[in-house]
Order: structure tokens, then C-alpha cells, then sequence
């Protein structure tokens, strides 16, 4: 049975996909769902007025406005895309680099292997949040500087997780076979050992996009990722931060300001999650068989 | 156990070199001028000075090594430059922040290590029943709900919605008392009881539920899930079941036999959970605008105060490097069989 045909079997991964390939299909409509009335700058949220207050969702604004009357639908819509930007990115750069540092360190051994580690060991020594808030604070900020900032802190975990695993495949049989007829140590890294220690390096970067989406959200919440008016749900969520808790009668008044969306952003960020989990189940042969 | 320990605590400075030359590194993607301001621990005595002169003064165009052997001496000298977001050194906000910070910490660890063990054994114990899969919808809602979102929605039930727990660390008007008693620690709540005052106590205690509960929910996750898969895991052995065999009671079995063996990978997953949630703190102190260190550091990167975010990173990669060793050890201490090799 295809990976794929097993994803839509178990109904919580089925959920998963099914997420996934509507914020897909949702990103890819932007122009249609929500077309930019600049088209040359798509991600700067359109505003109607200078207006502090939040307005309720209304036939020409359908979830509203926020405070300083960004439009929260199109920011939804435009936000999708810059999610997945995101998460893709971060994720596929962090990736590359954490693979080939790792993969270098397993096949060279010695020294280069021992001061590898320990490079990872320092970029590790911080914790993600506070290392990523930091660097993009000294680049300059911005959503760019964050992502960079992401990758820069982002890469160690799979290159430990590769280095452990090739380690291990190195030992086989087929290694030494492909070793005596003659291939040299690259054709034998990328032919033989990497397509059998990858999969679990995909399955965490799987479950790290959604993660990533998160961190991102939380600098643009910070202030220090994505500027005001740039359509990023974090930032869109750092508006309704004024606005959670009303004077008025109705606590709720301005409800919409935060429950879309963060309802975008947690619906993401769990498709992510749901399709990592069952992929690493599915992957993983110790959990192939048995429970 | 000893040698270990005794190379682990040799390797520390080795450690804390490598962090502040990546610290130093990184700084260099800020202009000589932006830099000139880690230097700088009393803005009064720049008065009238060009920038050129001082830049010169510092050297901040001399060779790398050079200058990082300079920023690292006057750091070890307690000199981290001045942060303008509080208008203080940057040591000494530091010493104003961090005790806050420790206490939300100290607050949050029982919460979200206890519980989460409790859960995560409770769940495994019931596998596959209506208990387990609430707990395991709590630990995957907890995993994908970002933490400044649920601090949010914290704040507007608990703060909007039935006016119990208010943003902050203490009331207006328990401002004066603060003031006026004498602080022995920083965190308020041991100074509250020192001091006598009960009054002040339940206040800072009211102030901290809704970060507490925050941090909790965000990070059972991560013990639930370890634990819980851990249990499942010992459960299975023989060992566990000629324990049955013998005739002992489910709980014995489990409190006894499985959970203290199960509990090991646990012990490493909290010592990571609990250095990294003095960094974590960034967002729920900027949420609930508790005055800690995290929340001091976010007001300083919206407002490009580079000394401040440079002593903040540097404080953290201190902190972090010490909570790992003392975990290590610990980790040496509980476990015979790494005790032994």
C-alpha cells in the first residue's frame, strides 16, 4: 500500500490532507479570492480609512476589520500564501544545509566530525525563540531578516538526526560492497546511504513546517518579523492584542479581530501536524507492525 | 560519576567562549556606531562627544580577534553597555527583570512537569480508552496552538470575560508596598511572606494563574506525549508482567515498577523544557505585560536597543549552559546504568 493511500485511511491524517490541500488551493486563488488593489505589492493589506477601532464583519469587509481598518479576510487569504512561503522555505533551506553538514560530519569522522558537532552544539546551546528574535533584531527586521534568522538556528536538529542515522547505515553490508567494486565515497553517500536514512529527516521537516509557521507568526507578533500592514496572520494577531478585552458591555465586542485569524493560523499549523505524525507512524518500521 | 562530572564542568568554559564569539559574530552585522553602544555603560559621559572619536576611542574598526578579546573583557568586567528601553545598565536590568522571570518559571515547572507526568502515565495506563484520547487531543491541541494565541485567549476569558486574573505582576495599588518593603530575593511572592504581607501575596499569586496556565498548556505536550509513550513502552516488558504475576496490586505495579524506569526519558525532556523556558517566557511576559526579563528584552528589539538584546542573548546562553549540566548530572544521579559505565 502507497504512503499516500495509507495517509487517507486513518480519518485524524485524513483531516490532515484534506486541511493542507484546501490552505493549498486557497493560496494558489489569492488573486481570484481576493484580488490586490495594487496589483505590483499583493501583500500590503488594503485599508479603508485611518480609524482605530476594529469594525464588525460587514458585506464589504465579510470578517471585518482590525484595528486601523486592515481588511481581515484579505489578510487571511494573502496570509495563507505567506505561510506557506514560510514554512516551506525555512523548512527546505534548513533542511539542505542540516543534511549536508550532517551528511559531511558522518563521512569525514575525525576532527572535521568532532568540530561539526560542536558548532551544532553552540547553535543549540540557545534556546530557538530567544536566538531567532535576537539575530533578526541585529539584521534589521523584517519577515526576510526573520526567515533568515529561522534557518540560521534552524538546521541543527537534522543534522544530528542524519549524522546518527548514517552512522549507522555505514556499518551494512551493501555499504562494503559498494565500497570494493570502487565507487568513491560521494556516489556512495547519495546512491546507497542516503535513500535509506532520509525518510525520517523528511518526516521531521514535515512536522517543523508547522512549527516554523508558529515561530514566524510569534517574531511578527513581537515586532520583530513581518511589518504592519504585510499580510502575516501573526502580525494581523498582534493587532487584536488592544482590542481582546472591550470596556463595553460585550467583553467579545471586537471577537473577530483574533478568532480568525488564529483559527487560520492553529487549523495550519495542526494540518502540518496531523500529517506529520501519521507519516512518521507510517514510515517509521518499528510502528509499521504491532500497536 | 565524578570524572564526568568534573570534564563536564572543565568543558563549561570552553562552552560559553564558543557562545559569546557566535554572540560577537553576530553583532557584526550592525554598523560600528550601532555597536559603539554595547560599550557605553553611562550615556551621561557621551555628551558632546563625535561618534568618529569614540569609535576610534573603542576601536571598533580594529581586527576581529582584537575586538572580540576587548567585548569579552568587558563583559567579564560586568560592563554590557546601558539599555535605553529602561534607562539602566544593562547588568542591572537584568538584576531588575530576571527575578520575575525565575518566579513565573519556578511557578510553571510544578504545573507542567507534575502534571503532565500524572496525565501522561493516566493516559497510558487506560490506553486506547476515553481518558487517552482526551489526553491526547489536550497534547496535540497544546502542540499546534501557538503560545502568544492562547495567552490571548487567556487573557480574554479569564481577564475580559470574568475579570479574575489581570495582566501584569501586581496590582496598582499594591505598587507602594513593594516599594516601601524590603526586597530579598525579587520575586515577590517569597518577599510578600517575609515581609508579612498576605494582602500583597494573593495578589502576585492572582497575577500569575493565567501565565502559569498558559505556559502549562502549551507545554504538556511535549512531557504527555514522552511519557505517555514511554509508559506504553515499559508496560510491555516482562518484567511488568511477572510484577502482575506476583500478585501485586495495579498500582503498585505501576507506581513502583513500570513509572520509575518509564520516567527517564522524561527527566531529559524536562531539563530542555525547563531551560528553554526562561527563553520561552519572551511571549507570555509580553502577553500578559508581566515585567520579567522576556518582556523587557521584546521592548527592547521593537525599539533597536542593541545592548539590551546582546546582554539578553548572552544571559540566556549562561543560563541555558548551567541548567544543562546541572540536568546532566541529575541525569547521572537517577539512572545506574550510565552511573556505572
Amino acid at each position: 500500500m502507497t504512503v499516500l493511500k495509507k495517509l487517507l485511511k486513518n480519518p485524524l491524517s485524513l483531516i490532515g490532507v484534506v486541511l493542507l490541500v484546501a490552505f493549498v488551493f486557497v493560496a494558489a486563488l489569492a488573486p481570484i479570492l481576493a484580488p490586490p488593489p495594487r496589483p505590483t505589492e499583493p501583500y500590503r493589506i488594503p485599508r479603508s480609512g485611518f480609524k482605530i477601532e476594529p469594525q464588525a464583519p460587514s458585506v464589504e469587509h465579510p470578517f471585518g476589520t482590525t484595528e486601523g481598518q486592515y481588511d481581515i479576510y484579505y489578510a487571511m487569504i494573502w496570509g495563507t500564501r505567506t505561510a506557506l512561503r514560510i514554512g516551506l522555505i525555512v523548512t527546505g533551506i534548513s533542511l539542505l544545509i542540516g543534511v549536508t553538514v550532517g551528511s559531511l560530519a558522518a563521512m569525514s569522522g575525525g576532527w572535521l566530525d568532532e568540530i561539526l558537532m560542536r558548532v551544532v552544539d553552540i547553535f543549540m546551546a540557545f534556546p530557538f525563540i530567544v536566538a531567532a528574535m535576537v539575530l533578526a533584531t541585529l539584521l534589521g527586521k523584517g519577515l526576510d531578516k526573520a526567515m533568515i534568522a529561522m534557518v540560521t538556528f534552524g538546521w541543527m536538529g537534522y543534522a544530528r538526526l542524519i549524522r546518527g542515522d548514517i552512522l549507522a547505515v555505514r556499518e551494512k553490508e551493501f555499504v562494503s560492497a559498494a565500497q570494493a567494486i570502487g565507487a568513491r565515497p560521494f556516489r556512495i553517500l547519495v546512491r546507497h546511504i542516503l535513500p535509506n536514512c532520509i525518510y525520517p529527516v523528511f518526516v521531521q521537516a514535515t512536522m517543523q513546517i508547522g512549527s516554523m509557521v508558529i515561530w514566524a507568526s510569534t517574531l511578527s507578533f513581537l515586532g520583530v518579523g513581518a511589518p504592519e500592514g504585510y499580510a502575516d496572520w501573526g502580525q494581523v494577531i498582534s493587532f487584536s492584542r488592544n482590542w481582546i478585552i472591550s470596556s463595553g458591555p460585550n467583553p467579545f465586542e471586537y471577537w473577530y479581530t483574533l478568532v480568525f485569524p488564529a483559527g487560520a493560523l492553529v487549523l495550519f499549523v495542526l494540518s502540518w501536524n496531523l500529517v506529520g505524525d501519521a507519516l512518521r507512524d507510517i514510515l517509521d518500521p518499528r510502528l509499521r507492525h504491532g500497536t | 560519576m565524578i570524572s564526568y562530572i568534573a570534564r563536564r564542568v572543565v568543558l563549561l568554559p570552553v562552552v560559553l567562549l564558543g557562545l559569546s564569539f557566535m554572540i560577537f559574530l553576530m553583532m557584526q552585522f550592525l554598523s560600528p556606531t550601532q555597536r559603539l553602544t554595547a560599550f557605553v555603560s553611562d550615556p551621561t559621559k557621551l555628551r558632546g562627544e563625535a561618534p568618529e572619536a569614540l569609535i576610534e576611542m573603542y576601536g571598533l574598526n580594529d581586527s576581529l580577534l582584537v575586538q572580540y578579546s576587548r567585548w569579552l573583557n568587558n563583559i567579564l568586567h560586568g560592563n554590557l553597555g546601558y539599555s535605553t528601553t529602561v534607562s539602566l545598565p544593562v547588568t542591572q536590568a537584568i538584576a531588575t527583570y530576571f527575578p520575575a522571570t525565575l518566579e513565573l518559571v519556578l511557578f510553571s515547572i510544578v504545573p507542567v512537569i507534575f502534571g503532565g507526568i500524572m496525565m501522561g502515565s493516566l493516559a497510558a495506563c487506560r490506553h486506547n480508552r476515553l481518558i487517552d484520547h482526551i489526553v491526547r487531543i489536550l497534547a496535540i491541541t497544546g502542540w499546534s496552538l501557538p503560545t502568544f494565541v492562547a495567552g490571548l485567549l487567556a487573557l480574554a476569558v479569564f481577564y475580559g470575560l470574568l475579570n479574575w486574573f489581570p495582566p501584569g505582576r501586581v496590582s496598582t495599588w499594591a505598587l507602594p508596598i513593594i516599594h516601601e518593603m524590603h526586597r530579598y530575593t525579587g520575586i515577590y511572592t517569597i518577599d510578600a511572606i517575609l515581609n508579612g504581607q498576605f494582602r500583597l501575596l494573593l495578589d502576585v499569586l492572582r497575577h500569575l494563574v493565567a501565565p502559569v496556565a498558559t505556559v502549562s498548556f502549551v507545554s504538556w505536550a511535549l512531557i504527555l506525549r514522552i511519557t505517555r509513550s514511554s509508559m506504553l513502552e515499559t508496560l510491555r516488558q516482562d518484567y511488568i508482567t511477572t510484577a502482575r504475576s506476583k500478585g501485586l496490586t495495579e498500582r503498585t505495579v505501576v507506581r513502583r515498577h513500570a513509572r520509575r524506569n518509564a520516567l527517564i526519558p522524561v527527566i531529559t525532556a524536562s531539563g530542555l523544557l525547563m531551560a528553554s523556558m526562561v527563553g520561552g517566557q519572551v511571549v507570555v511576559e509580553t502577553v500578559f505585560n508581566y515585567k520579567g526579563i522576556g518582556w523587557w528584552a521584546t521592548q527592547a528589539a521593537t525599539q533597536f536597543d542593541f545592548p539590551a538584546i546582546i546582554g539578553f542573548a548572552l544571559f540566556n546562553a549562561v543560563m541555558l549552559v548551567t541548567v544543562n549540566l546541572i540536568v546532566d548530572i541529575l541525569y547521572v544521579v537517577a539512572d545506574p546504568r550510565i552511573r556505572l559505565s
